[in-house]
C-alpha cells in the first residue's frame, strides 16, 4: 500500500492516524503541508524518525522547497511527482486527508 | 446479491456537520452501490463520529444525513466497518453506534461492524481503489 | 497505467488542485493515460470559467480546460455543482457536468484512483 499524507503533524493527526494503521513495509508519501513532518528537531520529528524503521518514507521535493525545508530526517527519500506516479503504479493508494 | 465487480472502498475520516464530507461521501456510497462493484465502507478517526447516537441537526437549520445513514443497508451498502480504536478514543460504546438498517427477517438492527486497525489495514490492501474523504 | 483522479477541494484555497495537476502532468510525461478527472465537494469550483486570478499566477480553470482539450474526460459532479452554483452557464471549456456514476466508471476502467483533497 501507498499512504499519502498532506497535512502538517503539528495541527492535524492524519500522519499519526496513518502510521497507526499502515502495515510494515507500506510506503508513506508526504506532500503539501505533510512535508513539515520530515524536519528534524521539532516536537513531531519522532513520528517520522520511528516511521522510517517500518516504512520507506518519501517527501515531495517541490513541497519541501516551497516551504524552505532543508534540515530533514536523513532516511527520507526526496521524490519528484514522477516518483509519486511510479509509486502509484506499484501500489494501491489511500489518501489520509 | 453477490458483488462481482472490483473491490472499491470508501473511507470516511472527518467529523460530521462541521464539514460536508460525511454527507457527500454517503451520496457516493449510494451511487456506487448501484454499480457492479464490491463496495465496502470504513469509518475511522473522526469519521466514527458520524455514527454517534442522538444526532439532531434541526437547531442548526441543517438537514443532515442521518436518515440516509440509516438506509445504507436498504441501498445494498452492507459491508460497513468502523475502527475500534477510533470509537474507544472518542468514548463511543460499540453497541451505541447508530444503525444502518434492519435485518429483513428478524427486524434486528444492523450496525456497522467493528474492526481492529490491523483488519482495516488488511482490507485496504485488498482493494482495487480507495476513495478517501 | 490508466489513472483516474478525484479532486475534492476548490482552486487556490487548498493545494489539492495544484498537487492533482502536477501529478497528472508527471503521469502524462511518463506515457500513462488519464481515464478521467472527477471534481467533487468543493472541487467543482475548479471548473468555473469566471475565475480571474492575477495575470502572473497560474489560471487553474484554464489549465484544466487545456487538459480537457487533449481528450481527457473532465467531469464535475452534478449534485455537488448544484449545491455550489456551478452550472453549464459558468463551466469552463472542455469540462462537463455529470453524475457520480461517472466516478464509478472512472474507477472501474482505471488501474488506480488517486484522491487529492484537504
Amino acid at each position: 500500500m501507498l499512504h499519502t499524507v498532506n497535512k502538517s503533524p503539528f495541527q492535524n493527526s492524519s500522519l499519526e492516524n496513518c502510521l497507526r494503521v499502515a502495515q510494515q513495509g507500506d510506503v508513506i508519501l508526504l506532500l503539501e503541508d505533510g512535508v513539515y513532518a520530515v524536519s528534524v528537531g521539532t516536537a513531531k520529528s519522532s513520528l517520522i524518525e520511528q516511521a522510517v524503521k517500518r516504512h520507506t518514507v518519501y517527501a515531495i521535493e517541490a513541497d519541501l522547497k516551497a516551504r524552505g525545508l532543508a534540515n530533514l530526517v536523513k532516511e527520507i527519500r526526496i521524490a519528484s511527482y514522477g516518483d509519486f506516479v511510479d509509486l502509484v503504479e506499484q501500489h494501491p493508494v489511500h489518501a489520509w486527508l | 446479491m453477490a458483488a462481482t465487480g472490483k473491490k472499491v472502498m470508501v473511507t470516511v475520516r472527518k467529523a460530521p456537520h462541521g464539514s460536508i464530507y460525511v454527507q457527500e461521501s454517503i451520496e457516493v456510497m449510494f451511487i456506487f452501490a448501484t454499480y457492479d462493484m464490491d463496495l465496502s465502507v470504513v469509518f475511522l478517526d473522526d469519521g466514527v463520529l458520524a455514527l454517534h447516537p442522538g444526532q439532531d441537526t434541526r437547531g442548526l437549520g441543517i438537514k443532515g444525513f442521518m436518515a440516509s445513514l440509516g438506509a445504507l443497508v436498504d441501498w445494498e451498502v452492507t459491508k460497513v466497518y468502523v475502527d475500534r480504536q477510533s470509537l474507544k478514543d472518542r468514548n463511543i460504546p460499540e453497541n451505541a453506534i447508530i444503525t444502518i438498517g434492519k435485518d429483513e427477517e428478524t427486524d434486528a438492527p444492523i450496525r456497522p461492524q467493528v474492526r481492529d486497525s490491523a483488519e482495516i489495514a488488511a482490507m485496504m490492501a485488498a482493494q482495487h481503489s480507495i476513495v478517501s474523504f | 497505467m490508466k489513472l483516474s483522479v478525484l479532486v475534492l477541494e476548490g482552486p487556490y484555497n487548498h493545494e489539492a488542485s495544484d498537487s492533482a495537476y502536477n501529478f497528472i502532468q508527471a503521469a502524462l510525461a511518463k506515457g500513462h493515460t488519464i481515464r478521467g478527472i472527477f471534481f467533487y465537494d468543493d472541487g467543482v469550483y475548479n471548473a468555473t470559467r469566471l475565475m480571474d486570478p492575477p495575470q502572473d499566477d497560474r489560471h487553474i480553470s484554464k489549465r484544466w480546460s487545456e487538459l480537457g482539450a487533449t481528450g481527457i474526460d473532465m467531469i464535475v459532479c452534478v449534485a455537488a455543482a448544484k449545491r455550489r452554483g456551478i452550472t453549464n452557464e459558468v463551466l469552463a471549456p472542455n469540462i462537463r457536468i455529470s453524475g457520480l456514476g461517472q466516478l464509478a466508471s472512472m474507477i472501474d476502467e482505471a488501474d488506480r484512483l488517486v484522491t487529492f483533497g484537504d
